[in-house]
């Protein structure tokens, strides 16, 4: 039991040094905001034109589509979509070879990486994600959920989402074992994340066997899940199996990182390094 | 057609240079001071061609400030500055060709590509005749041990090899001047030797002149007879580097051990500064020889071995300084 | 001052400035060259980042191919007109993209004090900054923008006139011009913000987003500040307009499609100008 509270400790102060590594750069974290309200405007102008042409569509008004558009913005990086979370760094050790060091630590690799990972995403969500909206809020009537256990909702979903996109990366970044340079992967998984969460435009605008298809990979549990939480479209039941959803999928990918890994550090140990 | 070669012996110029920046410091939440730091404070002094000097100093002396002055980095604040009859902040490209420079913290080749294509580049880009270069190269080469290593990216050269692989980049256009900032910093002992015993070469062969910063004092001694002593943005010292000893009346110390512990001694023209168990630090004037101390000791008491330590270079800048300001 | 010397000096300084141009296009052209030779070395890994650059930028027209599998018009324009815009605005930033790409770590190189080391360099600081890491994989947003741009034409039903026909490639060109300016603006500003470079994502990469939709999309406001403040209104919706034959925004009137060469050279001169004071600065103040 004391090992178990000891390690939770351990990955707390890891949790807690991801945070500050990002909250060190002020500027950095005003120019992001900047850029995503920037694009936040942008966006919502084309979403009125396309909302005004098809009122309803996807099933939302237009408030609720603007709505999508600012918590884009909002979780953007806090879902790492654009990519500029651990996995850079991860793979960088993995190609001069310094991950044979983090191996041989006790701390275990991919929990290490998780809890920077979640500091990093709780800094995002702060700094990065409340002035957009905010913004948002105050240019456009924006539908924000009236009832607290709404707002909660939607936390326990992007919290859910963070530990999709972790599970994701973490095989990305393990790529470098086999590729030597993990910037391939990186680009198609950046492709997949933009397009497949919805950040280009909301799953459910688009077509037949193709939204069908959008909507039941991992990807939307990091935009369109919480997304639709935050705007009331799943309650009750429905709530829990999105949740179901977030889960089976945080589930299944953090444990085939967890099987690449063991793959991973046999390689390595073999080639000694 | 030259005006520059025809303008004096003195290659380095600098006549009352000073570099002042404004300093925003955080007083409070959003409240800013402003205020001056004099980073260099007057400095003057002439280096003739092919000489090897010495710019020493404690951290943030000026010693790169003034380094970044005359290469063209930055631009000084006052003062009248000439490098080969060149001003530097005006015509940096134009003087970039004429001298060679090496950050130690810092590399100027390329990170990401093998050591030859830093190299091919700045064959091109400093116009440098064919022959020329492959005659420069192959004897950097050959000297700084790089054959190995041309193919390597940068980047995976170790510290000791990318500072060996960075001279020879700063001396493929032959430059009438190379100014080394921390060359040997992080080291080891041989890659040391090894810089040092190519500088001196360098120096002794082809007339380059060399200006260089550090910190180890041993560069100094093995390299430079003439050292300038910078502190505070001002020139503390120019001359040789015993003169140096002198001026800073600094002391060296004679380390011994005796058969047991015993109260400290009492020996005249040295005094004890540090009693340890049967061993003790004797300090005594660093211009005197040790012989006949050693021999006064060992009349009087049971000594067992004995060392004797030189000054380091901070110990002296200390002691100057604390002597300038009391006077 | 007597007027020949000072005829004499205007000259001097011309020269010396063409001088100081040559070599950096010289410098330029040396630098790209070896970074393009070293990625040619792993051929297959370049041609997948070119692609990967291709695919992620044709993304973004597949989102608007998205939109109008749901509408016809979108703020009262049709899909060969809107691909018209976007196909415009994507191969003048992919042109300046690929030049300048890497200006944007300027800021990095002010922190990390590496903007020293090329400062003791004989060649522009400006042509080192701009061709390190020359990122020839940019081909790919490049080649995506012309192809969609390709289409539109084809698929248009303009009514070609010499003087429309020519205003295509000058309207790629100077749209081009005016991305580069605010690339270099953009670097310019890091020397006083240095963390900011995310700043001119939002000018470049959004300026580039907000194009690709009609003027008629967007509120007035926005719109004027897009003409009348950072005019990227001059990269491609005037003169695509004026090629579609559609009304201008906020009522511009008719010769404004031909000013596109001049707001090119006004804002790469004040772009320039952002440049040199900034490292002014930096080189009287230091990192």
């Amino acid at each position: 039991m004391r090992v178990r509270t000891g390690r939770f400790r351990l990955y707390a102060a890891v949790a807690r040094s991801g945070f500050r590594r990002y909250a060190t750069y002020r500027t950095a974290t005003l120019a992001g905001v900047f850029t995503n309200t920037v694009f936040g405007l942008i966006l919502a102008y084309t979403y009125i034109a396309l909302w005004d042409e098809r009122p309803g569509l996807g099933g939302y008004d237009q408030s609720q589509a603007l709505t999508f558009v600012w918590l884009g913005q909002a979780l953007l990086t806090v879902m790492a979509l654009m990519g500029g979370g651990f996995e850079g760094e991860l793979i960088e050790r993995i190609r001069t070879g310094d991950i044979a060091v983090d191996l041989y630590r006790p701390a275990d690799l991919q929990t290490w990486w998780l809890a920077t990972d979640l500091g990093r995403a709780l800094f995002q969500l702060l700094g990065r994600g409340v002035a957009p909206m905010v913004v948002g809020a105050l240019v456009f009537d924006l539908a924000l959920p009236g009832e607290p256990g709404r707002w909660l909702a939607f936390l326990v979903a992007v919290f859910l989402g963070v530990l999709v996109s972790f599970a994701i990366r973490f095989l990305v970044a393990l790529s470098a074992f086999w590729l030597m340079d993990g910037a391939g992967t990186t680009q198609v998984a950046m492709l997949a994340g933009t397009f497949f969460s919805g950040m280009l435009l909301p799953l459910n605008v688009f077509p037949g066997a193709l939204g069908e298809f959008a909507r039941a990979l991992p990807w939307s549990a990091l935009l369109q899940v919480p997304a639709d939480v935050f705007l009331g479209k799943h309650t009750g039941v429905d709530l829990l199996r999105t949740y179901a959803f977030q889960i089976g999928w945080a589930a299944a990918l953090l444990t085939a990182g967890r099987l690449l890994q063991a793959v991973a550090t046999r390689r390595v140990v073999v080639q000694g390094g | 057609m030259e005006p520059d070669l025809i303008a004096g012996p003195d290659l380095i110029e600098l006549d009352g240079v000073e570099k002042v920046f404004d300093v925003r410091k955080k007083t409070g939440f959003l409240r800013r001071e402003k205020h001056e730091v004099r980073a260099v404070d007057g400095i003057s002094f002439t280096v003739p061609r092919g000489e090897m000097v010495g710019y020493i100093g404690p951290n943030g002396a000026g010693k790169s400030t003034t380094i970044k002055m005359l290469t063209g980095i930055l631009t000084p604040s006052g003062g009248r500055l000439r490098v080969a009859g060149i001003d530097p902040s005006r015509e940096r490209t134009r003087l970039a060709r004429r001298i060679g420079v090496v950050f130690g913290q810092r590399t100027t080749l390329w990170w990401d590509l093998p050591l030859i294509d830093s190299y091919r580049l700045m064959h091109r880009m400093y116009r440098i005749p064919d022959a020329r270069y492959k005659e420069n190269l192959d004897r950097c080469v050959e000297l700084l041990e790089l054959a190995e290593l041309l193919d390597v990216p940068v980047r995976q050269l170790s510290l000791g090899q990318r500072m060996r692989g960075d001279i020879a980049a700063a001396l493929l256009h032959d430059p009438e001047v190379l100014y080394l900032d921390e060359p040997t910093i992080g080291l080891d002992v041989i890659s040391k030797a090894k810089v040092r015993g190519f500088l001196r070469d360098l120096n002794a062969e082809s007339g380059t002149t060399v200006l260089l910063t550090t910190h180890d004092l041993t560069d100094i001694e093995q390299l430079c007879k003439r050292v300038m002593v910078i502190d505070h943005g001002r020139l503390m010292y120019d001359g040789p580097l015993a003169g140096l000893h002198e001026a800073g009346e600094s002391e060296r110390t004679l380390v011994v051990d005796l058969e047991r512990e015993l109260p400290p001694l009492e020996v005249e023209s040295a005094r004890v500064v540090k009693v340890e168990g049967p061993r003790q630090w004797l300090a005594f004037p660093a211009a005197e020889s040790a012989a006949p101390l050693v021999a006064r000791v060992a009349e009087r008491y049971p000594m067992v071995d004995l060392s004797v330590r030189e000054p380091d270079i901070e110990a002296v800048i200390a002691k100057m300084y604390a002597d300038k300001s009391t006077s | 001052m007597d007027d020949s010397v000072q005829a004499r000096n205007g000259r001097t300084r011309a020269r010396h400035g063409l001088a100081q141009v040559r070599d950096g296009v010289r410098a330029y052209r040396l630098i790209s060259g070896m970074w393009i030779r070293s990625l040619m070395a792993y051929r297959l890994s370049f041609a997948m980042t070119a692609f990967g650059n291709f695919a992620v930028t044709a993304f973004d027209f597949a989102a608007i191919l998205l939109m109008f599998s749901q509408v016809d018009r979108l703020g009262g324009y049709s899909l060969s007109e809107i691909a018209l815009l976007y196909g415009a605005t994507c191969t003048s930033f992919g042109i300046a993209d690929l030049a300048l790409g890497s200006m944007d770590r300027l800021g990095k190189r002010v922190r990390d004090g590496t903007l020293d080391t090329l400062l003791v360099r004989p060649a522009p600081v400006i042509a080192q900054v701009a061709a390190d890491r020359f990122g020839l994989h940019r081909l790919g947003r490049l080649v995506q923008g012309a192809f969609v741009l390709g289409y539109a034409l084809v698929v248009l039903d303009i009514g070609w006139t010499p003087v429309k026909i020519l205003m295509v490639p000058l309207m790629v060109l100077c749209g081009a011009g005016i991305f580069a300016a605010v690339f270099v603006a953009g670097a310019a500003f890091q020397f006083a913000a240095r963390d900011a470079a995310e700043v001119q994502n939002a000018f470049t990469y959004g300026g580039t987003t907000l194009l690709q939709f009609p003027p008629t999309v967007f509120a007035k406001d926005l719109v004027r500040g897009a003409t009348y403040i950072l005019p990227l209104a001059f990269v491609n919706w005037i003169p695509a307009l004026y090629v579609l034959g559609r009304p201008y925004p906020l009522d511009l009137p008719t010769w404004t499609a031909f000013a596109p060469p001049l707001v090119a050279a006004v804002l790469l001169a004040l772009a320039g100008l952002a440049w040199r004071t900034g490292l002014r600065s930096y080189r009287s103040t230091g990192s």
